[in-house]
């Protein structure tokens, strides 16, 4: 167990974050990520009002589904990332726990009168991935079988009523189900009985994300980082890129239309000698850019990074050097993600 | 076979006449993890002690291992570049990491002998 934005969490269970990450990809892993910020956003306007903040097509959003975004900054930087669900009759966020005393007040300083916001620290969140996770699932909720990736419904699991999207954060399908924090450990309980499904914790979630090719907050996106220097323009909706009208809109455009200094890339290491976030990235002896998550690859079996280099260095293939303990280790930019993503479409 | 002596990072020795053999304890591999990689001295090298002159790195992360006694280093584990995997499986035998040569004795002797690391272990928790 080790201390994160206030909460205890398990790093990893006693099979290791090895075994954890292969059984994931191989059957299913239960994570418990109730540290996630949930919050609701309720009344006439509310996706006009979040709007104003993400370049994400909210409004546009259809009810049970959801949708991930980023949250900006007035300078055009990530205040956060997250998910967005519309219930119909409200939205349903999730947020980072390390950034959700932030996002939380930026959010309510945009709202108009007659939307709230509602945190809702009393629901735990449990993300249950790989590709037994629904099968399994099903044998207690058929109806989560005809969801498709980024549904999100109401459903009773063991007798307990749960919001469940179909996401998560490994690459592999799956959902995240978000129960009252008292049933949590119930459902937890519910769900490890199922067959194929064992625990696993944050250490396999990061490597897993890592081989996805997804980004952590704090690591891969700050409040220096663009969406558009992130590789996150797939997330601004294409009405929102006619009007610009969300916070920190003129960088993003600025670097739209001339290019952005850096941009974040996958990075393969030559060798098995993994680099780690905060490795300079360096070509012909000159600094161009910094690993922000690197580590072992337990699927891919070799060391694997993404982080961010100059853009004329970031073509896939470009030779670079990065500075492991005062060694150059070669390395090629690559394609992300490093582990195809095995979403149900 | 010689008894084994311990440092508090977690550190083992096996000393055969002058030459010392260094790895990391069931405890450190137990503690790190899944070993992927390690980065191992080059034989020649005069290393001093509690000087850092290898790296191990598991999934979880990357950690030093230092010089239990000043020696010369006359042999690294080329079984690890392969399968660095031995460290978990067998910490104190197959998965060695490096050896040295020039050891003064009366250094080794004042490492902690095992019942002492065991508590010293037990004190950690």
């Amino acid at each position: 167990m080790v201390p994160f934005a206030g909460y205890a969490m398990p790093v990893q269970y006693p099979a290791g974050i090895l075994t954890e990450h292969l059984h994931t990809r191989d059957a299913a892993g239960l994570f418990d990520v109730s540290h996630m910020g949930q919050a609701e956003l309720v009344g006439d306007g509310a996706a006009a009002a979040l709007e104003k903040l993400t370049p994400a097509d909210v409004q546009g959003l259809k009810p049970g589904r959801q949708r991930y975004g980023v949250l900006m900054t007035e300078s055009g930087g990530i205040l956060d990332d997250f998910m967005v669900a519309n219930r119909g009759d409200r939205l349903f966020l999730v947020l980072n726990a390390s950034r959700k005393h932030l996002d939380i007040p930026a959010i309510e300083a945009v709202l108009p009168a007659g939307v709230t916001l509602r945190p809702l620290p009393d629901r735990a969140l449990l993300a249950l991935q790989g590709p037994g996770a629904v099968p399994a699932l099903a044998t207690l909720a058929p109806g989560i079988a005809a969801m498709k990736f980024m549904d999100f419904a109401e459903h009773a699991l063991a007798g307990i009523p749960c919001l469940v999207s179909r996401s998560g954060y490994t690459g592999e399908d799956g959902v995240e189900i978000s129960v009252p924090a008292e049933q949590a450990e119930a459902l937890a309980r519910a769900l490890l009985a199922l067959p194929g499904v064992k625990p696993a914790g944050l250490g396999a979630r990061d490597s897993l994300r890592l081989e996805a090719g997804l980004c952590l907050y704090g690591n891969d996106l700050d409040e220096t980082t663009s969406p558009v220097e992130a590789n996150l323009v797939w997330t601004m909706g294409k009405r929102r890129r006619m009007a610009w009208d969300f916070r920190g809109a003129e960088r993003c455009r600025a670097e739209l239309d001339g290019g952005p200094a850096r941009l974040r890339v996958g990075i393969q290491p030559e060798g098995r000698q993994p680099a780690r976030g905060h490795t300079l990235v360096q070509q012909d002896g000159a600094v161009i850019g910094e690993i922000t998550s690197g580590g072992f690859g337990p699927s891919v079996n070799a060391p694997i990074a993404m982080g961010y280099v100059a853009r004329g260095a970031a073509a896939d293939g470009t030779a670079l050097d990065l500075m492991v303990r005062g060694k150059a280790l070669p390395a090629r930019t690559c394609p992300l993600p490093f582990t195809p993503h095995r979403y149900a479409r | 076979m010689a008894e084994l002596r311990f440092t508090k990072d977690h550190e083992w020795v096996r000393l055969e006449g002058d030459v010392a053999t260094v790895g990391i304890t069931d405890h450190a591999q137990n503690a790190l993890g899944d070993v992927v990689f390690v980065d191992l001295p080059e034989p020649g090298r005069e290393v001093a002690e509690a000087e850092a002159c290898a790296v191990v790195e598991s999934v979880k992360a990357a950690s030093d291992v230092y010089a239990p006694v000043a020696g010369r280093v006359v042999e690294a584990n080329a079984a690890l570049g392969e399968n660095p995997a031995l460290i978990n499986t067998d910490p104190t035998g197959e998965g060695w990491f490096f050896r040295l040569a020039g050891v003064d004795a009366a250094a080794v002797e004042a490492l902690m002998d095992e019942a002492a690391y065991a508590a010293f272990v037990d004190s950690l928790a």
